[in-house]
């Protein structure tokens, strides 16, 4: 019995034994001098463990229907896995120079990653809330990782704060809906609430939960922290939030509404429909001010979320498959962003203005070049895979009915196409100010320039990742 | 009156009046000595429902460890507490509102509170039976709830690596013990005999 148990989980084991193995080796030995390897080692571990889950077969329940290892969360922890062993593998230069040289980083991070996987896995209240605690409590350490820095002891602090906040909302929401069903597990609580419409109490669970989750997105109105972590924390770090945790926090989403409340889908679709169109306007309205490039990018991460979610609210498996192909896409565009944010230096210092890139593209062309494509691709411009996210989750939500939300999605990437396309004036017109240094760095102009031609080349098919994506949401959605 | 509808009514006296003295009386150090009289008289309660695993935790966790801390805290730490309570007025109004929350949470649990049908078959299987009470909170945590209890595992260890991460600071030229080196020390290297003249000194 348990034997079988262990066994589904055993990609967790392994990574949590890594992590344990490597904290007590580099605490006896070379402490922060193994920063570096320490660093590749974990990203490694992360592509061995998304290449062995994707290739495993098992079976879908463990722990009597509390762990899911269902195709759905695998595709959620492939995901996880790839997007953070690249961020790592890419910050871990510009670290290293800026004297954030703790071994325990890429600990804490491979800690945060079986968060995650745990919590996409989740078919219980206590074991969500169990991942979610894991992944956030590491994530609130590496944001204040630089303490000597007001900002990022600001931003570390504010993530816990609010982020407690939010935990004490969602189990406060999980504390009502047990109160409700009798019992934490999904299925359990998927039987209690099937006749379509929730009781009061039950509602206020459901609500108070989503309220809990949404903060966990960065969704309006629980997004306010985000700005102001993302522009404190370390670049390598901010990067790391906008791309996995989003990944994961998204999967818990979309498992809990369908797996939890598949029965009560008219009650949770208005909030998350609304919850969307709020991220999509104010993501988009807010970042028109922003000077900042760190800043920028939360606004446009709060836009993205808003897109997302509106696949959520859609209810369906499409929905489900929309919003899974939309954060695949977001993550890789976000993981080129940030590697050309990491190269933006002035006299080996970072700068984050982006008045900065002013006539960037007669010093280095190619580099402009990737940020104008991926550029576009975020605004959502036709030709490039980020228009088939937006695509997929306009149709999804068309075809559940939705049609208001749906037109109001492209009002809003509309509005939001001004920012983007403001970078990429600054860098083709524009007058020159001071120049930034020469880019460093072989790995980031790698993934930059990866990145970049993801977005060209998956126009053809988008690398198969319709039918992997269909497939995880037939998983969740039956 | 039995002897047990007797201890109940004395327990929940003492718990209310414990809670209600903790929040009231002007001495801080007299505040946890209610706080230990308000733990003490729940575990009683515990006793009472038959949960003697638990009430034993309760006065071993909370009255022997968290409260004694508390004392500590209270008694070590400089707290003007005439200067805190001066500030409590300030935050009156939002303890007002989440006063009100309360109630109406109260409210809405006693007055109008549905659950499902399956609800009370779903929370009366999980126990299990014929066992005594210690022996089935063993038998939950370490075999329906083991992934749980092995992952709080995790979360405390994070905590911990985080508090040293953002708190310890190597600090140079700081003189630690070495064992060692001092039972090594040689009387010939560490003194120095020198011949002072008569008259001259140093």
């Amino acid at each position: 019995m348990l034997q079988a148990d262990l066994n589904v989980i055993l990609p967790e084991i392994v990574l949590a034994i890594y992590a344990m193995l490597a904290l007590v080796g580099a605490v006896y030995t070379g402490k922060d001098k193994l920063t570096a390897p320490l660093t590749w080692a974990t990203a490694a571990v992360f592509v061995l463990l998304g290449l062995w889950i994707a290739g495993r077969d098992v079976a879908d329940l463990a722990f009597g229907g509390s762990f899911h290892a269902d195709g759905f969360a695998k595709f959620a922890k492939v995901a996880v896995l790839f997007s953070a062993a690249a961020v790592l593998v890419m910050g871990q230069d510009y670290l290293a120079r800026r004297k954030v040289t703790n071994f325990e980083y890429p600990v804490l991070v491979a800690l945060s990653v079986l968060g995650m996987m745990v919590m996409v896995s989740a078919g219980d209240l206590i074991v969500l809330y169990m991942g979610l605690e894991l992944m956030s409590l590491a994530l609130y350490v590496v944001a204040s990782m630089r303490r000597d820095s007001i900002k990022s002891t600001e931003s570390g602090l504010k993530y816990f704060v609010l982020g407690s906040l939010s935990s004490g909302m969602l189990l406060y929401g999980a504390s009502l809906v047990y109160g409700f069903s009798g019992t934490t597990l999904f299925s359990g609580i998927i039987q209690a609430a099937e006749d379509g419409r929730a009781p009061l109490g039950l509602l206020f669970g459901v609500v108070f939960m989503i309220a809990g989750m949404s903060f966990k997105v960065s969704a309006v109105p629980f997004h306010m922290w985000t700005p102001d972590v993302y522009e404190g924390a370390p670049t390598p770090i901010t990067a790391f939030f906008a791309t996995a945790p989003k990944v994961a926090a998204m999967a818990l989403f979309a498992r809990v509404t369908h797996s939890a409340f598949g029965g009560i889908v008219a009650d949770w679709q208005q909030i998350i429909a609304l919850i969307a169109v709020l991220s999509m306007f104010l993501g988009s309205i807010a970042a028109i001010g922003q000077t900042n490039i760190k800043r920028l990018m939360a606004y446009s991460s709060i836009t993205h979320m808003g897109f997302a979610l509106m696949g959520l609210a859609a209810g369906t498996a499409f929905g489900v498959q929309a919003m899974l192909i939309y954060m695949a896409i977001y993550v890789v565009m976000n993981i080129g962003v940030f590697a050309f944010i990491l190269t933006m230096e002035r006299d080996g210092q970072p700068v984050t203005d982006i008045a900065a890139l002013k006539m960037y593209s007669t010093a280095y062309p190619g580099r402009a070049l990737a940020l104008l494509i991926l550029m576009f691709s975020l605004a959502g411009v036709p030709p490039l895979v980020g228009f088939f996210g937006k695509f997929y989750v306009l149709r999804a939500a068309y075809d559940a009915g939705l049609i208001w939300l749906a037109v109001l999605g492209v009002v809003a990437s509309v509005i939001g196409a001004f920012y983007y396309l403001r970078i990429v004036y600054f860098m083709y017109f524009g007058e020159a100010e001071e120049p930034l240094d020469k880019p460093k760095g072989a790995i980031l102009w790698g993934f930059l320039m990866a990145s970049a031609a993801i977005m060209l080349l998956g126009v053809v098919n988008l690398f198969g990742i319709e039918g992997m994506a269909q497939a995880a949401s037939l998983a969740l959605v039956n | 009156m039995t002897v047990a509808a007797f201890s109940f009514y004395l327990f929940a006296l003492c718990v209310l009046a414990g809670g209600l003295f903790t929040v009231i009386s002007r001495n801080p150090v007299h505040s946890v000595l209610w706080l230990i009289l308000s733990f003490l008289s729940a575990a009683g309660l515990f006793v009472l429902l038959g949960a003697e695993f638990v009430a034993m935790l309760l006065v071993i966790v909370y009255v022997g460890a968290v409260a004694v801390l508390f004392l500590f805290v209270v008694m070590m730490l400089d707290v003007d507490f005439a200067e805190l309570k001066a500030e409590m007025a300030k935050y009156m109004p939002l303890a007002l509102l989440i006063g009100v929350i309360l109630l109406m949470q109260f409210g809405l649990a006693f007055g109008s509170w549905t659950e499902a049908e399956t609800a009370k078959a779903a929370r009366l299987a999980v126990a299990p039976t014929d066992v005594q009470n210690t022996a089935a909170l063993g038998l939950l945590i370490y075999e329906q709830y083991f992934l749980v209890f092995q992952l709080a595992g995790m979360v405390l260890l994070v905590a911990m690596i985080g508090a040293i991460v953002l708190t310890l600071r190597h600090r140079p030229n700081v003189k630690r013990q070495n064992v060692l080196h001092q039972m090594w020390r040689d009387p010939a290297k560490a003194m120095e005999l020198k011949d002072v003249k008569p008259g001259q000194g140093l």
